[in-house]
C-alpha cells in the first residue's frame, strides 16, 4: 500500500516568539558590574564559613547557605586557565566570530573559576597558562560581563 | 503505605511590583530561608526540593539547576514542576507525594516569579496552541473576559456584584504584611476603572509581582516534632481538563475543572457540606467574577447563587466561609508562587499563625489553584491528623 | 523500595525530523502502546505525570498541549520540566503515595526549534548567556577537564561513539545507527575542541512512556514486571566555574543512595546492563566513574578492557544511547525504557543475555548538573 505521506509536503507554521526581558541583577550583581563598569576592577567576595572568594560575587554561599555579601575583596586581573575550548562552529549569539575560545579562569585571589573568552594567540592557549582581562575602553563600558571584552594569553 | 503530611513551615517574600535589589534567585534565598526559620530547620535537614515557575516569565531553562546556590539545593535533589498559573499548587502537591512516598521526610516546596522581567502577556500568549489558537483567543483575559460575559447573561450578575469580590479580598489584604497591594479600594473606585475587555476592567483584575514563597512539607514521622500544630494534608485533586481554548467555551456547565478537583477532594476528606464543614478558603481567583462564579463550581452555594452568596456577606472575615484573608490573587500575584501561596496561607490559618489576618478557630481549610486552559488544583488541610 | 514495579514501556522510533506528527499525536500514540503493553486500559491508568519543556515546544504551559494526549482527561495529573527519569520518579512517588498506577510520558520535537538557543538558555542571562555559551561549548569544558586530569584522549572518546553507533544498528528505534570507526569520529567536523560532530548526540523527535505500578497494579498488568529497587536524583552546583567538572560528585552521591535503596554495595558484579546518558562521547566513562564502575580516570579502561562492550561482563548502551537518539527529556525515560526490556529479555538483537539487574541514568542541567540514578530488577 503507498504511503499517502510521501507524495505530499506536510503544512507546517512557521513563528518565532518576541518576548523582551529586562532581568534585575540585584545589589550584589549591581556592584560587581558597576566595578567593571567604573573603575575596571574585578570585585569577588567571600563565604565567612567556608572561606571561599566567589567571582562574580554572591549574596549567599551555595554550600553553607550563609550571606557572602560581607566580605568583598578586589581581585587580580590576572589569572590561571583551568579550563577551555577553542569555539569553530557559527552561532548568532557568539559576541566574536569562530574561532575563539571560552576558558574557566581562576583568577588571582579567587577560588573558582570565572566564564569568560579568549579571542587571541588561540594556538597559545592550554591549560594552566596565564591570562590577563582586557577591558574595554572605559567610555564603551556599560556594567555588562562583556566589560571585559575578553582574557589575553600573557 | 502512604505516609501522612503535614506542612510545618511557611514563608513568603513581601511582594512588590519589582525587585531590583535582588536576582531571581537571591529572591528565591530570601523565600526559603523564612519557612526555615518558622519551623527551626536549618537547610541541611532538608532532604529534597521541588521548585516552580512559569519558565517564559524569566527566560531561564531547566530553572531547577539554574537556582541551586539560591534555593540550598546543593547536593540535594531538586526537581522542577510546572503547569502554568496552577505551579504553585502543583509544586506543593508534589511535595507531598514526595514525602508520602516514604522516601524524604522533609521536603521544601518553592514557587516564584519575577514577573517585571518580562512583559507578562507576550510570555502568556504563549501557552495557546500556535496553529490553532494563538492567532486569537489568548492571553490571559480575553479567555476570563467571554467566562465573565456568560456568566452575567445566564444569572443577571451584575459589574457591581462582581466589584464587591476586589473589594473583599484588597480590604482583607491591609492585614497581610507580605501582600503586593495594601490599600483598600470601594466599589466605585472599581467601577471607574478602566475597562480592558468587557466586562473586566483594571480593578477587577490580579496585579503583576516579582515574589516567592517557600514551605516546608514534613512526612508524619516527624511532623508533630516540628511544629505545634501541624496543617495536615486531608486530600489534594487535579483536573487539568483542557487542550484547547475553544473546548472550554461551555458556559452552562461551570468551571467543570473546579467542580471535579473539588468533589474528588471533599469525598477523600469527608466534607459534604463545604460552606459549612471548612473555615476558611484560600482560593486562586484571577479576577472577580471567579469569585462569584466559582462559590456555585465548589458548592458553597448553589448554581447561579454565586452573586448572592457573596452579596450577603457569607465569604468576608466575619461570614460563615472567609475567602482570602490573604487578600488572595487580587492582591498579590507572583505567578509561580500564586497558587503556593494559596496553600501557604491555608495552613497558616490552620496553624494559628495568622497574626491580624486569622480566622479564629480554624479547623479545616480550602486552598485552590488555577491556570492553563481552565484548569483547577484543590488541596484540603486540616488541623486533625488523618 | 517494595513492591513497585514498571509495567508498561514504549518508545517511538527516533528520527531527525517527523514531520508528520505533532506532538500530540507523539504522545496519544506513545501513551496508548506503554497502556497496551503493561495489558491494561486507560481506565487502570490511575494518574498522569508528563514531562515537556516550553523552551523545547516554544509555549508557556507546554505540558497543556498533551494532557488530553496522554489520556489524563478528569484523572490526577502534574507535569515535570526536567529529564525523564526525574519526572518517572515523581510518578514513582505518586504511586507510592498511593495514586495508583502512574503513566509517565515525555515528548521533544527537536526538528521544531533551534537546540542551541533552547540550550544557551540554561545559562545565566547576566553572566554567562551573552558569552553564547550553549551545550556544546560548556560539555567541550568538562571533556577537557577530564583529559587534562586523568590524561584520556580524543581516541578514548572516540572509541565511544564507535561503539555505541554501532550497537544502535539493533535497536530499530535508534535514529543513528553507524558502522564507524576511531578515525571516521575523529575526521569529523570539529565543533569546539576536543568534540567533534561524532563525538555529540544528534537532535531529535520522539517521545517515550512509561507505566509504574505497585502490587495491585502488577496483578492486573499482563506484562512481566520489572522491580524498581532503588531511584536517587542529585545536583550540584550551577556556576560551571565553582564546580570540579572532572568530578562527578553529584552522579556519585545520586548513585550511593540509589544502591543504598537497592541494597548493592559492589555495583560491578552486582549490574548486568547500563543504559547511560552519553550526550556526548567524553560523557560515557565519566559517567561510569561516577556510578561506582571505576576508579577516578579509568573509565576509559572499562571499554579498553571489552568490559562495557555487547559481549562484556556489563555491556553499556546496548541500545546505542543517547550519541545515537537524542530527543531532550525523553532520552533519560528512554533509558529506563531500554532497561526494562532488558529485564523482560525481549531487547531482541541487543539483548543481554541473562540479564538481572539493570541501572539506567538521566541528567539535568549544563555538564550533568543534576543526575537521577534508577536501579531495575527483574527478581523481587
Amino acid at each position: 500500500m503507498e504511503n499517502w505521506l510521501d507524495s505530499v509536503t506536510p503544512l507546517t507554521l512557521e513563528g518565532q516568539i518576541a518576548v523582551p526581558y529586562t532581568w534585575w541583577v540585584g545589589e550584589t550583581g549591581s556592584r560587581f558590574l558597576i566595578a567593571l563598569r567604573d573603575e575596571g576592577k574585578i570585585l569577588g567576595n567571600r563565604c565567612p564559613s567556608c572561606g571561599t572568594v566567589y567571582v562574580p560575587p554572591r549574596k549567599n554561599c551555595g554550600r553553607c547557605y550563609v550571606d557572602t555579601d560581607v566580605a568583598w575583596v578586589t581581585l587580580g586581573s590576572e589569572g590561571t586557565v583551568r579550563s577551555h575550548t577553542i569555539v569553530r562552529f557559527s552561532f548568532p549569539l557568539q559576541p566574536a566570530p569562530p574561532p575563539f575560545a571560552y576558558a574557566l579562569i581562576r583568577l588571582d585571589g579567587a577560588d573558582v573559576g570565572l566564564l569568560h573568552l579568549i579571542k587571541h594567540d588561540l594556538e597559545r592557549l592550554k591549560t594552566g597558562v596565564r591570562v590577563r582581562a582586557r577591558f574595554r575602553p572605559a567610555s564603551e563600558r556599560r556594567g555588562h560581563i562583556l566589560d571585559i571584552d575578553c582574557f589575553e594569553i600573557i | 503505605m502512604a505516609q501522612r503530611v503535614a506542612i510545618v513551615g511557611t514563608g513568603q517574600t513581601d511582594h512588590k511590583s519589582h525587585r531590583p535589589d535582588v536576582s531571581g534567585r537571591e529572591m528565591i534565598r530570601e523565600a526559603v530561608q523564612r519557612p526555615l526559620d518558622d519551623c527551626g530547620l536549618t537547610i541541611a535537614e532538608i532532604d529534597a526540593i521541588v521548585i516552580g515557575n512559569m519558565d517564559h516569565f524569566e527566560s531561564i531553562n531547566y530553572v531547577d539547576t539554574w537556582s541551586v546556590e539560591g534555593s540550598g539545593a546543593f547536593m540535594k535533589p531538586i526537581m522542577k514542576v510546572t503547569t502554568g498559573g496552577t505551579t504553585g499548587t502543583s509544586v506543593a502537591i508534589a511535595a507531598v507525594y514526595h514525602a508520602a512516598s516514604g522516601l524524604f521526610e522533609r521536603v521544601l516546596a518553592i514557587g516564584w516569579e519575577k514577573n517585571s522581567e518580562s512583559d507578562t502577556t507576550a510570555a502568556i500568549i504563549t501557552c495557546s496552541d500556535p496553529v490553532w489558537d494563538r492567532f486569537s483567543y489568548s492571553g490571559a483575559i480575553p479567555s476570563l473576559a467571554t467566562e465573565a460575559s456568560a456568566y452575567m447573561q445566564k444569572t443577571g450578575a451584575t459589574q457591581e456584584d462582581a466589584a464587591r469580590v476586589a473589594v473583599r479580598d484588597r480590604n482583607n489584604a491591609i492585614h497581610n504584611p507580605h501582600a503586593h497591594l495594601r490599600r483598600s479600594i470601594t466599589l466605585e473606585e472599581v467601577m471607574a476603572s478602566p475597562m480592558l475587555a468587557y466586562p473586566i476592567k483594571l480593578l477587577d483584575i490580579c496585579p503583576r509581582t516579582d515574589g516567592a514563597c517557600a514551605v516546608v512539607f514534613a512526612a508524619d514521622s516527624v511532623a508533630p516534632k516540628l511544629a505545634a500544630q501541624p496543617a495536615w494534608i486531608q486530600a489534594t485533586a487535579v483536573r487539568h481538563t483542557y487542550t484547547w481554548f475553544g473546548d472550554s467555551t461551555n458556559y452552562d456547565a461551570g468551571l467543570v475543572s473546579l467542580q471535579r478537583a473539588s468533589r474528588e477532594a471533599y469525598q477523600k476528606a469527608g466534607i459534604r457540606r463545604p460552606a459549612e464543614d471548612l473555615d476558611v478558603a484560600e482560593l486562586y481567583l484571577p479576577y472577580t467574577w471567579a469569585g462569584l462564579k466559582w462559590m456555585e463550581d465548589l458548592g458553597f452555594c448553589p448554581p447561579g447563587e454565586g452573586a448572592r452568596f457573596v452579596g450577603d456577606g457569607h465569604t468576608q472575615m466575619t461570614g460563615k466561609i472567609p475567602v482570602n484573608p490573604s487578600g488572595g490573587v487580587i492582591s498579590t500575584n507572583c505567578i509561580g508562587a500564586t497558587a503556593l501561596l494559596r496553600v501557604a496561607e491555608a495552613a497558616v490559618q490552620v496553624m494559628g499563625k495568622g497574626g491580624a489576618r486569622q480566622v479564629p478557630g480554624v479547623r479545616r481549610a480550602l486552598a485552590t489553584g488555577f491556570g492553563g486552559c481552565f484548569w483547577s488544583d484543590v488541596v484540603i488541610l486540616g488541623a486533625a491528623r488523618p | 523500595m517494595d513492591n513497585l514495579a514498571v509495567v508498561g514501556v514504549a518508545q517511538t522510533p527516533f528520527e531527525r525530523c517527523k514531520p508528520d506528527q505533532t506532538v500530540f499525536d507523539l504522545v496519544y500514540e506513545t501513551v496508548r502502546n506503554a497502556i497496551d503493553d503493561a495489558g491494561l486500559m486507560p481506565a487502570d491508568i490511575g494518574n498522569v505525570v508528563t514531562v515537556s519543556n516550553d523552551f523545547i515546544d516554544g509555549r508557556t504551559i507546554s505540558s497543556m498541549a498533551v494532557g488530553d494526549a496522554a489520556g489524563a482527561h478528569d484523572k490526577n495529573i502534574s507535569t515535570v520540566e526536567g529529564d525523564g527519569t526525574f519526572g518517572a520518579f515523581y510518578g514513582a512517588m505518586r504511586t507510592l503515595g498511593g495514586l495508583g498506577t502512574t503513566l509517565v510520558v515525555a515528548h521533544a520535537k527537536g526538528s521544531e526549534g533551534d537546540v542551541r538557543y533552547v540550550t544557551n538558555g540554561m545559562f545565566d542571562p547576566v553572566y554567562h548567556r551573552l558569552l553564547g555559551i550553549e551545550a556544546v561549548g560548556a560539555a567541550a569544558l568538562q571533556a577537557r577537564a577530564i583529559m587534562d586530569r586523568y590524561g584520556l584522549t580524543e581516541s578514548d572518546f572516540a572509541k565511544v561513539s564507535v561503539k555505541n553507533h554501532g550497537n544502535a544498528r539493533h535497536n530499530p528505534c535508534a535514529q543513528l545507527p553507524m558502522a564507524l570507526t576511531v578515525d571516521d569520529v575523529l575526521q569529523s567536523e570539529a565543533l569546539a575542541d576536543p568534540i567533534k560532530r561524532l563525538d555529540c548526540s544528534p537532535v531529535s523527535d520522539g517521545a517515550a512512556a512509561v507505566v509504574i505500578a505497585d502490587a495491585e497494579g502488577v496483578r492486573k498488568a499482563r506484562s512481566r514486571p520489572v522491580w524498581i529497587r532503588g531511584v536517587a536524583h542529585c545536583a550540584e552546583a550551577y556556576f560551571l566555574g565553582d564546580r570540579d567538572l572532572s568530578d562527578p560528585a553529584a552522579l556519585r552521591e545520586a548513585a550511593r543512595r540509589a544502591y543504598a535503596m537497592a541494597g548493592i554495595t559492589h555495583p560491578m558484579g552486582a549490574i548486568d546492563v547500563v543504559e547511560l546518558y552519553d550526550a556526548f562521547s567524553y560523557m560515557e566513562p565519566l559517567w561510569l566513574e561516577g556510578l561506582g564502575f571505576c576508579g577516578p580516570g579509568e573509565g576509559g579502561k572499562l571499554l579498553d578492557q571489552g568490559v562495557t562492550t555487547m559481549n562484556g561482563a556489563m555491556p553499556v548502551n546496548p541500545s546505542g544511547g543517547v550519541l545515537s537518539a537524542h530527543a531532550m527529556l525523553v532520552a533519560g525515560l528512554a533509558r529506563i525504557v531500554e532497561a526494562v526490556l532488558q529485564l523482560r529479555g525481549s531487547a531482541g538483537f541487543r539483548q543481554v543475555p541473562g540479564a538481572k539487574t539493570a541501572l539506567a541514568h538521566g541528567i539535568n542541567g549544563p555538564c550533568g548538573q543534576s543526575h537521577c540514578v534508577w536501579v531495575l530488577s527483574n527478581e523481587q
